[in-house]
């Protein structure tokens, strides 16, 4: 019985298309991306209309979760030399009687959203573990008696005058807790709110229009 | 260049074959490589920038001496009351319990296409018809104009609206985030001209323990 002969076949795959694809998907991304910020809890946002884009600079973040805690960010401003987080840091260390060496400024200044209460914010940038990081948001205390975040919008307010205020809340978040931040910037002389939306299109026209 | 082109002649001249090299390279781990870099930048690309939605509020404690507003007519005043499980209750005037024989009805909706949108509509046709027409002569090339202007100019139609329902937004404790964002949302998409967000009085709590469920 003669063995059938498969023909010899070079087990070797022509990857040069694949390559050229991956490449142009590597360039298009690289040039592309805007990296996600880092964010202390996931959010997810109720959807609107609004076409308005969010700024990028000059803007503090109040962050609202879905259990009510409240985060914040504020970002370095347009020019890089202006270090507004690092003021604002030193401002609020001030107030709380808590000094910050240079190097822990420094490392927030490149630190994204945070919530606790001041006194273990150096804990935060001193800790090298993403977990033991995690474990320490807990939330920036709101209530009357150690308002902090109060503090943390009014300081940021001297520290940048042009910064605008942006909540973003959690689309499940009770009423009040975002009521509670609003009487809170309110009382801060802060009228104008951007509330972070996702584009959701929907289109009304003459024809919706009952007769 | 000519020079070397020369010097390779005069290899060939001499009968020298170089070793065969196989024309093919292994790719492996250049595309492991770029598939790597590839599910990096795919996870950590935000490709919508989140969208802002900007509200007014009214300032808390207005100057006293500051000339007081022209009064508004009752009916124009539409009152909406948004509480637990995404139910809407809206009622027309002022709802003064010291005149009992005069207290509005709350009357229930909801957040869908028929619901409130329906109601906002027929109460705002008027700026809604003129708006709407003036965004249609844009997108026909009726007329043209720049985005700011037209911006400008449906600004300056909602300002001048003398009929529309002027709208108070009202949540209590039991209301999400969401039922808030959903109706200020409602009121761009219905082109209210005027609307606030308020706290809720004892009295509108009151209707709602007694309004249909």
């Amino acid at each position: 019985m003669p063995k059938i002969k498969h023909p010899a076949r070079s087990p070797h795959i022509d990857m040069t298309p694949m390559v050229d694809l991956f490449s142009l998907l590597l360039t298009f991304f690289m040039l592309t991306t805007s990296f996600r910020p880092q964010e202390a809890a996931p959010i997810e946002t109720p959807n609107s209309v609004s076409e308005k884009k969010a700024p990028e600079t000059d803007i503090m973040t109040i962050f609202i979760t879905k259990d009510g805690k409240v985060f914040f960010n504020f970002d370095n401003g347009v020019d890089t030399s202006t270090h507004f987080r690092t003021k604002l840091l030193q401002k609020m260390g001030e107030q709380y009687q808590i000094t910050f060496t240079p190097k822990e400024l420094d490392k927030f200044s490149k630190m994204s959203s945070f919530g606790m209460p001041v006194k273990n914010i150096p804990q935060w940038i001193n800790s090298t573990e993403p977990k033991e990081r995690d474990k320490l948001q807990i939330g920036i205390p709101t209530d009357s008696t150690d308002n902090q975040l109060a503090w943390w919008v009014r300081l940021a307010r001297i520290t940048n005058l042009n910064a605008e205020v942006a909540i973003k809340g959690d689309a499940e978040t009770n009423y009040t807790v975002v009521k509670k931040v609003m009487d809170l910037l309110q009382e801060n002389k802060v009228n104008k709110f951007n509330l972070v939306t996702n584009l959701q299109k929907d289109e009304v026209s003459m024809k919706d229009m009952p007769k | 260049m000519g020079e070397i082109i020369v010097e390779e002649k005069g290899k060939k001249g001499g009968k020298r074959q170089a070793k065969k090299h196989s024309t093919r390279i292994d790719m492996t781990p250049m595309v492991d490589l770029m598939c790597l870099l590839i599910t990096f930048f795919m996870l950590t690309t935000a490709f919508s920038k989140p969208k802002v939605m900007v509200i007014t509020m009214p300032e808390k404690d207005p100057d006293k001496n500051a000339p007081k507003g022209p009064e508004i007519p009752k009916n124009r005043t539409l009152n909406i009351l948004l509480t637990e499980g995404h139910k809407v209750y809206y009622y027309i005037g002022i709802a003064n319990p010291k005149k009992p024989e005069e207290m509005p009805q709350l009357i229930k909706t909801d957040f869908s296409k028929d619901g409130i949108r329906k109601f906002l509509l027929v109460k705002n046709r008027d700026l809604f018809t003129k708006i709407a027409e003036y965004r249609d002569k844009r997108i026909t090339g009726k007329s043209v104009v720049a985005d700011t202007t037209a911006d400008m100019a449906i600004k300056k139609m909602k300002k001048e609206d003398q009929k529309g329902p002027i709208v108070l937004i009202k949540a209590d404790d039991k209301a999400k985030y969401r039922d808030m964002v959903d109706i200020i949302d409602e009121m761009a998409i219905c082109n209210i001209a005027s609307y606030a967000v308020v706290d809720m009085t004892q009295v509108e709590l009151d209707m709602l323990k007694t309004a249909p469920k």
